[in-house]
């Protein structure tokens, strides 16, 4: 059996690395799964959750879930350009996705003021200081990445693995988009609906 | 090599200079930076075997410890303090830094070759996960001889291990303990994943795959689901510990339950992700000892998936002393038994293997045998257990201990140990001692039977767990003396096996590629494999293809020898279909540990280490991946 003829990329799931980051998002997926879990456990232990009466301002969370969702639409397009293998508009779309990350974490630090609820003050405290501080380790993480691959798509000649981490890294700022939305909701909306 | 140089194929080359070449492209650089820089899965998992070997001795000397002082009534040899944290650090090093690690070891040896690959998936990530797993190791121990272990047990229930009650530093080296861990474990099931899913061999389409390899597979998917939960809880402790959150603090909207939930909803799985390897090792050894294929291989791999899914499913039963509702209960005794059915599923494919054969009975062998021998009696205790007014009789009971180290040492340790037997050819190219092994297996069994049995009838006696010490009126003395013999007798079965290790590893590399004559692909290469482990990745027509006959593998050419190259192979029916640099050795991945290392200590005297320390981490990540010229990541 012969194998010269076969390529030395693919993308999605031909690829050992795309597997690889997928399970690494289920990895992350279930560690948001329990902490979400442990939300509801004791959010059913306490009737008077939520337990302060303060409750953290939705507005920047808000401004935030709008600039994630809108982030989607230049990150599909960069993904589009990346399969393709496409130089410039490679490089012109990861310029812009690192921009779009580095806004995402401003209004994420500008996001802490408005919780209104220390972690040390209550349970319900606890939890929302979790849960963001989960996804904004996401955050960091994946922007950092971008960060350094936007780097090195205009240091370095871009082979066509390259490409692949590219896609990879673009996917997985599609979990960041997707996880803060529940949190979004768990921070903002479940603690107002259970107070009324 | 040059980006320049035109590629040269293994067909380019004669074949008498193949294994040169090959071995030129593949091997480690030599020297400490080169060996510090390995990413070959077999010396990684050498250094795993032997790290995991170490945290053995040393939790079985806490063992000791803790059975010397329990050998009569009113002994006061260790204090009150030093026996919490020896019992606890017995624990954790034998669940965390042993058992888990030490079935990894032998997967991430194992896993490629079976499934005929030249390497596990993301090498680097391998060796990075070996070495956060030795630092968190070294770092609780050197804890534990400055006098701040662990000392909250096992499974660290707060509030004991909480803020209140668990002053000092002792519960944050526990919590931190598990982050390690946590982090290498999740790795390495990641690699085995990726690697049975991309990396098998040409022709290993699903029904083709090894029952050990599946085993694997579904223990790496357990841990997967499983670890995330411990991962949360054990944050959640620290962070209460350290930064005053409440989660379980029950004054201020916490509860204590939470703990328990998310720790046994890990805890539970646990326990499977360390039965399930012994299970495919078992599944093995039997299938060579009989020269057969399992009998009834789709309802065996049913079984093991089965298992994994139902290991899910029952982490309530920890808890039927804790005053849930009834219903629950209930349900938690239902799923507990059902596991039963699978775990008999299996006996039986075992069974049939060997029904009508000549079965040789070499030491792996009768290690298997005495695993049906104590795993049956362990096993059962478990049903008992598993049935709600029993349980709350036993709860915190010795029979307790007693179980736990029947299912442990008999349904995990004694598959592990003729396993160790099985593959130590593989492992190191000699034999061990069949005499001194049968010797093993023989004072391995009257230790496990003399050591446990006395606990289960001392938990029907009413002894309870974690006593440092128990007054003459009891009338235990007898039975914990027993126990104590017994806990001897398995010191003096692991003293034959170290001195049957150390006197083959004396010997001549003289085992032989295939001394078992066994049918998976392992043995297709030599013994010790080379580091490229095979000079043609093989192509296969059966589950058991070293018995179809030497025409019967096909070899895949085309790949190129100056570089490390391996193909890459579809998820269902194993069609060629990439082929794949492979990263080269680097110091990165050791370095990233080291600032993994620092950032987590660290957080334990300064949380705000997490931020400062995450720096270094993210440079050492950067190295890790960042690609160079003519280098492959």
């Amino acid at each position: 059996m012969d194998v010269r003829h076969l390529p030395e990329f693919a993308f999605e799931h031909r690829m050992p690395i795309w597997w690889g980051t997928v399970f690494f998002m289920v990895i992350e997926g279930s560690a948001f799964l329990m902490t979400f879990t442990a939300y509801a456990y004791l959010a059913s232990q306490n009737p008077d959750w939520p337990l302060s009466r303060v409750l953290p301002n939705p507005w920047i969370g808000s401004v935030l879930l709008a600039w994630l969702l809108i982030s989607e639409v230049p990150n599909m397009w960069v993904k589009r350009r990346i399969k393709r293998c496409e130089l410039n508009p490679t490089r012109i779309g990861m310029a812009v996705m690192s921009l779009v990350g580095l806004i995402a974490v401003g209004l994420r630090f500008f996001e802490f003021r408005y919780i209104n609820v220390r972690w040390d003050s209550n349970a319900f405290g606890s939890m929302i200081w979790a849960l963001i501080f989960l996804h904004t380790t996401h955050i960091l993480v994946d922007v950092a990445e971008t960060l350094v691959m936007t780097a090195m798509s205009f240091l370095s000649p871009l082979t066509g693995r390259r490409y692949v981490d590219l896609s990879e890294n673009a996917e997985y700022w599609d979990f960041v988009v997707l996880t803060w939305v529940p949190v979004y909701l768990a921070i903002y909306w479940i603690p107002r609906w259970m107070a009324q | 090599m040059k980006d320049a140089d035109p590629p040269l194929y293994d067909t380019d080359v004669p074949a008498g200079e193949l294994a040169g070449r090959l071995s030129a492209a593949w091997s480690d650089s030599p020297g400490f930076r080169g060996w510090l820089s390995s990413v070959d899965h077999k010396s990684i998992a050498r250094r795993y075997l032997i790290t995991a070997s170490v945290f053995l001795l040393l939790g079985g000397i806490l063992s000791l410890m803790i059975r010397v002082q329990l050998s009569a009534p009113n002994r006061r040899w260790l204090s009150p303090d030093a026996y919490n944290q020896i019992f606890t650090m017995h624990g954790t090093t034998m669940m965390f830094l042993f058992a888990v690690p030490v079935m990894e070891a032998v997967a991430v040896f194992i896993v490629p070759l079976m499934v005929g690959s030249r390497i596990i998936a993301f090498p680097r990530l391998n060796a990075f996960s070996y070495w956060v797993y030795l630092f968190g190791g070294i770092m609780v121990w050197v804890a534990f001889f400055l006098n701040i272990g662990p000392d909250a047990g096992w499974f660290s229930y707060p509030p004991l291990a909480g803020p209140e009650y668990g002053a000092g530093k002792r519960s944050d080296f526990w919590a931190q303990l598990i982050t390690f861990t946590e982090i290498s474990a999740l790795a390495v099931s990641v690699e085995i994943i990726v690697t049975v899913f991309k990396f098998r061999a040409p022709g290993m389409s699903l029904q083709r795959i090894p029952i050990f390899v599946w085993a694997m597979l579904v223990t790496s998917f357990c841990i997967i689901f499983a670890m995330p939960s411990i991962v949360v809880c054990s944050s959640m402790l620290i962070a209460d510990r350290l930064v005053g959150t409440h989660f379980f603090n029950p004054a201020e909207g916490g509860d204590a339950l939470l703990w328990q939930h998310l720790f046994w909803f890990f805890g539970h799985p646990e326990v499977y992700i360390i039965f399930l390897p012994a299970v495919g090792m078992a599944s093995t050894i039997i299938e060579t000892g009989a020269r057969r294929g399992i009998v009834g291989y789709p309802l065996a791999v049913i079984s093991i998936v089965s298992i994994g899914f139902l290991s899910f499913g029952l982490w309530v039963h920890h808890m039927f002393a804790t005053g849930l509702p009834r219903v629950g209960n209930s349900l938690f005794t239902a799923s507990s038994m059902a596991i039963a059915i699978p775990t008999g599923a299996q006996l039986f494919c075992w069974i049939a293997t060997c029904w009508g054969r000549r079965v040789r009975l070499t030491t792996p062998v009768l290690f298997v045998a005495a695993f049906f021998l104590t795993f049956l009696s362990g096993g059962l205790t478990g049903v008992m257990l598993a049935s709600v007014p029993f349980d709350q009789q036993a709860t915190d009971s010795y029979f307790i201990v007693g179980h736990i180290h029947y299912v442990l040492l008999g349904g995990a340790v004694a598959p592990l140990l003729g396993a160790f037997y099985y593959w130590f050819p593989k492992f190191s190219g000699r034999h061990l001692s069949e005499y001194w092994g049968r010797w093993h297996v023989v004072l391995y069994v009257i230790g496990v039977n003399l050591a446990f049995a006395p606990m289960l009838a001392l938990g029907v006696r009413g002894m309870t767990r974690r006593i440092y010490t128990y007054p003459d009126h009891a009338g235990w003395g007898a039975l914990n003396f027993a126990a104590t013999l017994g806990a001897g007798i398995i010191a003096m079965s692991f003293l034959v096996f170290t001195v049957n290790i150390l006197r083959s590893l004396r010997q001549p590399r003289n085992a032989g590629d295939n001394p078992w004559d066994a049918g998976t692909l392992e043995w297709a290469s030599s013994s010790p494999p080379p580091v490229y482990n095979f000079a043609y990745i093989p192509v296969i027509i059966s589950r058991t293809p070293l018995w179809d006959g030497a025409d019967a593998i096909g070899q895949v050419t085309g790949l190129q020898v100056q570089r490390k190259e391996v193909i890459v192979t579809r998820g269902l029916d194993a069609v060629p279909d990439l082929r794949d640099p492979v990263p080269t050795p680097t110091l990165w991945p050791f370095v990233a540990a080291l600032a993994t290392t620092a950032m987590l200590i660290g957080s334990i005297f300064k949380p705000s280490a997490l931020v400062w320390g995450s720096i270094p981490v993210a440079v050492g990540m950067i190295g890790w991946l960042y690609p160079r010229r003519g280098k492959n990541t």
